[in-house]
Formats: structure tokens, C-alpha cells, sequence
């Protein structure tokens, strides 16, 4: 990380001009802390730009689910069997009423588009947030104590690992009833193992450095030094494995939803979308069925991977010097 | 050694005790009844009674955990309550289609990944480079039952509704009977999981051969004056392999889970569909057989890794003597 190491100005030259202009700069140079310092680097980086501007674009797509059903005059649950449907009951595809196509049920897919990307975006980035916390929080308990904590929860993270679980969460959900809170625990349960990996390492990399020592002689308690000292040094592996635990998050849910296991119908969700899609291969004759939801599926998770990977390489540079860093 | 992977073996199953218990207790809790199931909806107090002594139902939890076990142990894994066929006989039909779907696509996702991470890694910042690292991210963000069905739209419906049959719309033939019917049948599966699975690959391999190729035998082995091909693939490959091997491992173990989605999406009857009309239908017996296989199969896949470790990586041998 950019730390502030101020040099004191040096002026070679003494006129008051130019020990005005090292001042000023000086006075820039310190200003500019490492979070200015990583959003100039992520605006100079094209992907990452772009990527924020799809995320952005989606959630307020999301947030204005109401304002396109409005427009349109279709709700997200009503079928317009009349005009969403040809006489033989194959769904009409884009056309100036439905603008992205009708459904099997002669529901409007763009409405059902923008009430499925809250859905997305809710499970996304709730259950990232939450699998975040259980797993910073099982990394740097385990990787600070170490010894039998360190053992439990260590051997307790490769337990979860090693579940399959995608077999437990269609179980899980079969016999318990899907739901949307029900999605969230199940994608929370598998997914805060890896950042807890993560973590541990660099806890155990940390924990005898001098500072953590100077905070200890200090009489600090092992609460304090755990999330005062410790912690923020861990702030660039959370931030970028929350982001990118996102996508994968949104295409958990989307796959048990696909499996009729997620979003109950008729409540849309994308992964819903595409279930009705695949269901007695209806895609094949309504395209617009499964490259609407698919398509925003794909940018979606593909703008959060995309952010993941821009916003490593600004808050580390370090570890992306010489076109390196995976 | 030995110790090591008594370790690991025993860990391994406690993994399957507590995934066994797990799924028996989510359907003891269940508000489905196993009687009502398997008697259908018109059946009498006294049949469901008599169902739920047939099949111990009215014993306490660990009793009927007990027997479960024991009869496991025998090789009994019970029968489904919706058809009544022995469960060995519902796996045995299903899971050579998962093995031919799982091998294919392992084959696949090696032989694309691979390839492309090296050549990422030899010309970092090149175009190919780029392109490389293009593949990887948009592989990465791929939902599977997304590419499947985009995949089965432009190969099979665009090609077939034009007059010309590229591919067939899915199911399976076997191997035995038809070896070029059996690879037609699975080559769009097997594309479709390899292309997804292939990007992590890419990625991975990338990483580990950059930081490979950066140390000093490298240049020691330049140096030496050898051909640019034998140091990128018998010097650097070598120990960029480990955590390759560690990655197939795991994606191995969890393919049995991974490709229930690839099966739904082309009509493929294996283990996942199975799963997914097993778990509709609360048909517990066949649950939790495929839970456990499922598990089997990732402590399986781990316990190969902890052994190929060994055989790969000589520090790993000596230490653990």
C-alpha cells in the first residue's frame, strides 16, 4: 500500500515561486491517499469502467422494476393470454407491446427481467456480504489463536469443503420448501470457506509482525489487536473475494432456481426465467426466452468478475507489475 | 507416509458419517411421510402402519440410522420408495452416463485450458495473451445451463430447422453399443462443461507458470542453452503442476454435483437427473445413496490428490516419511 512518505520539502532553489509550487505539490502528493490513489488507477482501466457502468445500469434497472412495469402497463405476474400468446399459444416474440418478448404464460419478459435482477442482485450481494463476515471472521480467529482453534475450525472449513454442494442444497431445499431466505443460507453455507482459507494464511503471516508485537507491549486485547491491527491489513484480499464471490453467488441462485429449487414461482427470477425457457425445450421455437435472461445473467456476472479482477490490480499493484497476478 | 493418508482416510469418513447423518436427519424432519409416499394417497391407517414397520419407520431415529448403516455395510442401499427397484439397480443404470460426461469433459477442459494458460504465461501482455485472459473471464462468468441451451439452440435447432443435422438434441447412447454414436450424443455436453470448467484452467495455469517461469533455474536453463519447448514444458510445467492437480481434484469430486445442471439441460438421464426427480419426489432411499456416492467421490478425488502430491513434488515425499 502506498504509504504517505513525505519527504521534507527540499527547495534547491529559493525563489518563493518555485517553494510555493514544492509546496503546493508536496501538499498534492500527501492529499492523495491510497483510495484516491486506487480509484485513479481503476478509471484508467477500461474494463473496469465498463463494468462498473453495467453494474450500475442493472441496479437501477432493478430499482425501477416498478416504473417498467408501469410504462409498459404489464405486471410482473400477469398473462396477457391474448395478445402475449399466437392462437396456438406459442409466445409472440419482440414486437412493440412486448418489447423483449412474451412468455409461455404471456408475461412481458423485460418486466420479469427487471423484478428478476433485484432478486439477483439481492442474493448476490447479501450472501456474499454475509459469507464474507463468516469467513473473515473463522479466518482470522483460527489463523491469530492458532493451536486447537486453529485445528477445529481449520478441519471444520475442509468439512465444508469437502460437502458436494450443489447434492446437499437441492436436498436441503427440497425437503425444507424453497424460499428466497432459504437461498441465502444455503449459498452463505458453501461459499465463506475459501476467503477463510484466505485469510488464515495472511493472519498467521501477520501475527508476529513487530506492530502486532508493539500493540501487545502496548496491553492491547487480543480482541483489539485481532480487528484494530490486524484487520485493516486484510481490507484489499476482502474487498476483491467479496466481488468476486458475487457472480458466483448470483449463479448459485440462479442454478436453483433453474432446478426449481430457488425463487418460488411466479414471483421472476432469472433463474426461474430460463427454467420456463428450458422447459419442453420452449427456447428452441422463443429465443428471446433464454438469451434475455441468459444474456443478463452474463453480463452480470461477468461486469463483477471483471470488477473483481480491475479493482485487485488497483488497490495491489504491486502484484500486477509486469503484466503479472493471475 | 502411511500415517498421512490413514489420516486422510479417516477424516474422509467422518466426511461421509456426518453427510449421512445430515441427510438423514433433514428427512426425518421432513413433513413428508415415507407410508403416504409409498402407499399413495388412498391407503388406509393400518397399510401406512403396516409400511412403516416393513420399513422400520416407526423405530427411533438411531435405530433406523443403525440398520441403515449395517445394511450399507452389507452392500444393501435399500429401495426406492416411488418404484421400488433396488437402488444399486437405479444407480448402476445411471451412473456410467455421469462417468461418460464427467471423463469427456475432464479430457476437454485440460486439453483447452492448459494449452491456453501456457501460452498466456510464455507472452504476458501479448494479444494472444489477451485473448487468453478474454476466454478466461468470460468462461469464468458463464452460467453452464446458460451455454448449454445457447449451444443447443445454435448447433442443433438453427443447423436442424435449416436441413442439416449437426448434433443430436441430446440423450445417450452407450458406449459399448455405439462408441462414435456415444461421443456425438456427449460431444456438446462435453464442450459446453469443458469450455466453463477449461477458463478456470486457463487462469490457474497462467498464474503458476508466471511465477514458474520468473525464477532462477529458469534462467539457469536458458542459460544452458535448452530449447525454449523444453523448458516450458519439462522444466517450468513440472512445478507448475501441483496446484493444477489440487484444482482437478476438487473440481473431480464435485463434478458428480456440477453436472446436474449439464443433465437437465440435454436430457442426459445420470446420476444428476436422478437426484433432481429423486429430491421432487422425496424418495429418500435414492437421496441419500447419491448424497453419500457424492461424497464418496470428492474424498475419493482428494485422497488421489494427497497421493499424486507425493509422486509430483519429492519435498512433499521426504517430509512426510
Amino acid at each position: 500500500m502506498s504509504l504517505s512518505t513525505s519527504k521534507p520539502p527540499a527547495p534547491r532553489l529559493a525563489t518563493p515561486k518555485t517553494a510555493a509550487i514544492a509546496a503546493r505539490n508536496a501538499a498534492d502528493v500527501q492529499l492523495r491517499g491510497s483510495w484516491s490513489l486506487t480509484f485513479a488507477r481503476l478509471r484508467r482501466d477500461p474494463a473496469s469502467i465498463g463494468s462498473i457502468t453495467v453494474i450500475l445500469l442493472i441496479v437501477a434497472f432493478a430499482l425501477g422494476a416498478p416504473l417498467v412495469a408501469a410504462w409498459t402497463g404489464h405486471g410482473p405476474t400477469e398473462q396477457f393470454r391474448d395478445t402475449g400468446l399466437s392462437p396456438s399459444g406459442i409466445p409472440v416474440g419482440p414486437s412493440a407491446e412486448f418489447l423483449l418478448g412474451a412468455d409461455q404464460l404471456g408475461r412481458d419478459v423485460l418486466v420479469r427481467l427487471a423484478y428478476g435482477a433485484q432478486v439477483s442482485l439481492l442474493v448476490g450481494v447479501v450472501a456474499s456480504i454475509a459469507a464474507s463476515v463468516i469467513g473473515v471472521v473463522v479466518g482470522v480467529v483460527a489463523g491469530f489463536f492458532g493451536g486447537p482453534v486453529d485445528t477445529v475450525l481449520s478441519r471444520i472449513t475442509d468439512l465444508v469443503m469437502s460437502v458436494p454442494f450443489l447434492l446437499c442444497a437441492i436436498a436441503l431445499v427440497a425437503v425444507l420448501g424453497p424460499s428466497l431466505p432459504l437461498s441465502i443460507a444455503v449459498i452463505v453455507f458453501f461459499s465463506w470457506t475459501g476467503l477463510a482459507r484466505v485469510i488464515r494464511g495472511q493472519v498467521m503471516a501477520l501475527r508476529h509482525r513487530e506492530f502486532v508485537e508493539a500493540a501487545r507491549s502496548l496491553g492491547a486485547s487480543r480482541t483489539s489487536i485481532m480487528f484494530r491491527d490486524i484487520l485493516p491489513n486484510l481490507v484489499v484480499p476482502i474487498i476483491v473475494y467479496t466481488t468476486l464471490m458475487i457472480p458466483s453467488a448470483i449463479v448459485f441462485e440462479a442454478t436453483l432456481s433453474f432446478l426449481g429449487l430457488g425463487i418460488v414461482p411466479p414471483t421472476p427470477s432469472w433463474g426461474n426465467m430460463l427454467a420456463d425457457a428450458a422447459n419442453g425445450s420452449l427456447y428452441l421455437i422463443a429465443w428471446w426466452m433464454v438469451v434475455v435472461p441468459g444474456g443478463a445473467l452474463l453480463a452480470l456476472t461477468l461486469a463483477f468478475n471483471l470488477l473483481g479482477d480491475g479493482l485487485r490490480d488497483a488497490l495491489d499493484p504491486a502484484a500486477s507489475k509486469g503484466g503479472k497476478g493471475a | 507416509m502411511t500415517r498421512f493418508i490413514l489420516a486422510r482416510v479417516g477424516f474422509g469418513l467422518l466426511v461421509l458419517f456426518l453427510l449421512s447423518v445430515f441427510v438423514f436427519v433433514l428427512f426425518y424432519v421432513s413433513p413428508s411421510d415415507p407410508a403416504r409416499i409409498i402407499a399413495g394417497d388412498k391407503a388406509t391407517e393400518e397399510l401406512m402402519a403396516q409400511i412403516r414397520v416393513k420399513l422400520g419407520l416407526d423405530q427411533p431415529i438411531y435405530v433406523q440410522y443403525l440398520n441403515f448403516v449395517g445394511n450399507l455395510l452389507r452392500g444393501d442401499i435399500g429401495f426406492s420408495y416411488r418404484s421400488g427397484l433396488p437402488v444399486s439397480d437405479l444407480l448402476y443404470a445411471r451412473v456410467p452416463v455421469t462417468m461418460s460426461l464427467v471423463f469427456g469433459a475432464v479430457v476437454l477442459w485440460l486439453a483447452i485450458g492448459i494449452p491456453i494458460g501456457i501460452a498466456s504465461a510464455k507472452h504476458p501482455g501479448s494479444l494472444r495473451d489477451r485473448f487468453g485472459q478474454g476466454f478466461a473471464i468470460v468462461g469464468i462468468s458463464f452460467p453452464t445451463f446458460v451455454l448449454g441451451m445457447m449451444a443447443l439452440f445454435l448447433l442443433y435447432f438453427l443447423p436442424t430447422k435449416a436441413g442439416v443435422t449437426l448434433f443430436p438434441p441430446g440423450g445417450y447412447v452407450p458406449f459399448a453399443e455405439d462408441p462414435l454414436g456415444w461421443a456425438w450424443h456427449l460431444i456438446l455436453p462435453w464442450t459446453t462443461l469443458a469450455l466453463v470448467v477449461a477458463a478456470v484452467y486457463a487462469r490457474l495455469t497462467r498464474g503458476q507458470m508466471l511465477e514458474v517461469l520468473g525464477q532462477d533455474y529458469i534462467r539457469t536453463a536458458r542459460a544452458k542453452g535448452l530449447t525454449e519447448r523444453r523448458i516450458t514444458y519439462t522444466h517450468a510445467f513440472r512445478s507448475a503442476m501441483p496446484p493444477l492437480v489440487t484444482q482437478l481434484g476438487i473440481d473431480i469430486g464435485l463434478m458428480l454435483g456440477g453436472v446436474i445442471v449439464i443433465e437437465q439441460v440435454f436430457g442426459l438421464l445420470g446420476v444428476g437427473s436422478l437426484a433432481v426427480t429423486s429430491v421432487a419426489m422425496q424418495d429418500r432411499p435414492v437421496v441419500i445413496a447419491i448424497v453419500l456416492l457424492g461424497g464418496v467421490f470428492v474424498v475419493v478425488a482428494n485422497l488421489v490428490v494427497d497421493l499424486l502430491y507425493a509422486v509430483l513434488d519429492s519435498r512433499v515425499r521426504t517430509a512426510a516419511r
